[in-house]
């Protein structure tokens, strides 16, 4: 009898070959690490470069031209003024069309097309909007550059994540709660504000949220729009001229004195706190009222 | 007795008013209408973004020659004596940035994805998940702001001859920006790949390693390179980054090393400077948010394109 494989050979060949599996394994684990690593150091030079600067002073002061007077104040404010506009506007507009969409909309070509339209709009660079913004509310509608004007834009900018996040949790309401609501005498619209959207609201109000935290942060719209960057006023209505905390933490940055760096930290922790305080609300709610059928 | 006929009879008197009652059957009716009508405000953003850009960047090019903005090679619109509209140089400038963008996010992204889909414990995948979703909702500006302050000084003391404002930087960082989307895209891709396909490879011999790259990987590609274009199509749009940390020297060369200018930073330095409104600078904005809007367009169509018509149905 002779022997067709030699142990040897595949012996030497089956250890190759697992050698290069733990070499590949820890290549893609320090990948990992390194997008673990990204985060870490972001925020850690940030806190150095900003956590001096963080007093009370900080955030009762006007933006200045010298660094140590330099303050949130009108940023933080117009920012959440902003939001005010925002949320409703997006919110509303979001959920209803995820209702349309869900509960009434038949399968033919035209909602096929609003569809499509909706997850094209997604993915158009928000500076576009800022343009659209720019012509349509500033020009156009006479706003100027004022809290409304920007708070529109960015709810356009923001009502394609708001209407997906929405339908996902509509479409998670099971079948059967829709049934029972019909089986009772129900109507249409009776069983979609009682028992649809009470169930979905969960899920709605975290997306909309992390939708939300994502118009607060986003700065290149506003730059378009041409919000103004040094205020020493609060805003007093929606017409009234503003600014938000991206756009103050930019002309920081741009500034070439270096202590403007630390100052432009300091407003990029007050902004990363902003976010953190909505995503735990966010999380909050998932974790304690969504339901699982 | 007869207080329970009554209260009988006022039920049925009360189906009966409610079935009668006119707002229940207007609000039925009116209701689909008016969501149908919040429904078209995002068809009609669209029309209006693609009116904006199509009636300004028009305005636009009768005072300056298609020919020019298509092909010419010198972008310098702040000239005085004879400004020039060539818009090639912002196209280059952003092409520079994406590349570099492209060659950070894709090879470390697809690392991460295998890994977590194929090599990590459940735990660790509850961890990461997390973290990705959290590097996924920094503002950019935070990230245009760490490319300037922290990334490009890194940067000169290993290339010297590397400018304060240059393309490498912003790319790099870019890169990091698009790679949370490009992880749990191509990862929700792999792990829509059957098990039993896995396991028959396993049983074959294969490797870890060779399951992957032989097996899940061509699986799930389709997936993967939808990711991939739409990472190319954020860096494309992306603003803060190339504003801050790119520069503002639209220059027609490959250079990497010095400074640049995107189509999304000219957009910028534009606004911010308050070009006034009327003037061939102001509509040489729409025109250039015009090419970026096709550009990014096409990219989303690609991407849409693939990850319906490559995917593979299991």
């Amino acid at each position: 009898m002779t022997k067709y494989i030699d142990d040897t050979v595949v012996m030497k060949r089956m250890q190759s070959r697992l050698r290069k599996n733990k070499i590949w394994k820890m290549i893609f684990f320090l990948a990992t690490s390194f997008a673990l690593l990204t985060l870490v150091v972001l925020i850690v030079r940030i806190i150095c470069q900003g956590a001096g600067y963080i007093n009370w002073d900080f955030f009762n002061n006007f933006g200045s031209r010298f660094p140590e007077k330099a303050g949130v104040k009108a940023a933080l404010i117009g920012s959440i003024c902003m939001m005010l506009v925002v949320a409703p506007t997006s919110i509303i507009l979001g959920v209803a069309t995820a209702i349309y969409l869900e509960e009434y909309a038949k399968n033919n070509r035209f909602n096929d097309f609003i569809r499509t339209n909706i997850s094209n709009l997604a993915g158009v660079p928000s500076i576009v909007f800022g343009l659209l913004g720019l012509t349509i509310f500033v020009r156009m509608f006479g706003l100027g550059k004022s809290i409304l004007a920007a708070g529109l834009t960015m709810s356009l900018l923001i009502l394609p994540v708001i209407i997906v996040a929405a339908q996902e949790a509509i479409r998670a309401v099971p079948k059967e709660q829709r049934e029972a609501s019909y089986g009772m005498g129900a109507t249409k619209w009776q069983t979609i504000t009682r028992v649809v959207l009470p169930s979905a609201i969960p899920g709605i109000l975290t997306g909309s949220i992390l939708a939300l935290s994502r118009a607060i942060g986003e700065t290149a719209p506003l730059v378009v729009i041409g919000i103004p960057v040094i205020i020493h006023f609060l805003p007093t209505g929606l017409l009234s001229e503003f600014t938000a905390l991206p756009m103050q933490i930019y002309d920081w940055a741009k500034r070439p004195q270096e202590a403007f760096q630390y100052v432009a930290a300091a407003g990029i922790i007050v902004l990363m706190i902003v976010l953190v305080l909505m995503n735990s609300i966010a999380v909050l709610i998932r974790n304690k009222f969504q339901k699982r059928y | 007795m007869a207080q329970s006929i009554e209260k009988e009879q006022s039920i049925q008197q009360l189906i009966e008013k409610s079935r009668n009652k006119k707002g229940k059957k207007i609000i039925e009716k009116i209701m689909p209408i008016l969501l149908l009508l919040a429904a078209l405000i995002s068809v009609v953003t669209t029309l209006g973004i693609v009116f904006t850009l199509i009636f300004e960047t028009f305005e636009f090019f009768r005072r300056v020659s298609i020919v020019e903005f298509l092909f010419g090679t010198e972008w310098y619109p702040f000239s005085s004596g004879s400004p020039s509209f060539g818009v090639l140089p912002l196209i280059l400038g952003t092409f520079k940035v994406t590349l570099i963008a492209i060659g950070v996010a894709v090879p470390i992204g697809l690392s991460v994805a295998i890994y977590l889909s194929e090599y990590a414990s459940d735990k660790t995948r509850k961890i990461m998940k997390p973290i990705l979703e959290v590097l996924a909702g920094v503002p950019t500006i935070v990230y245009g702001f760490f490319a300037l302050t922290f990334v490009t000084p890194i940067l000169q003391t290993l290339i010297p001859s590397l400018k304060l404002f240059n393309a490498l930087s912003p790319g790099i960082v870019v890169g990091i920006m698009i790679l949370p989307s490009i992880i749990s895209l191509s990862e929700d891709a792999m792990n829509s790949v059957p098990n039993a396909i896995r396991e028959g490879a396993l049983a074959l011999g294969a490797t870890k390693l060779e399951v992957s790259l032989k097996v899940v990987l061509p699986a799930a590609l389709s997936g993967i390179v939808a990711s991939i274009v739409l990472g190319i199509s954020r860096a494309i749009g992306e603003t803060m980054i190339v504003s801050l940390a790119g520069g503002a020297t639209p220059t027609f060369d490959f250079n990497i090393t010095g400074s640049i200018q995107t189509m999304t930073a000219y957009i910028v330095q534009v606004s911010s400077g308050d070009a006034g409104y009327g003037t061939t600078i102001y509509y040489s904005m729409y025109a250039v948010g015009f090419t970026l809007f096709i550009f990014t367009l096409l990219m989303n169509l690609v991407a849409q394109y693939i990850s319906k018509r490559f995917r593979e149905e299991y």
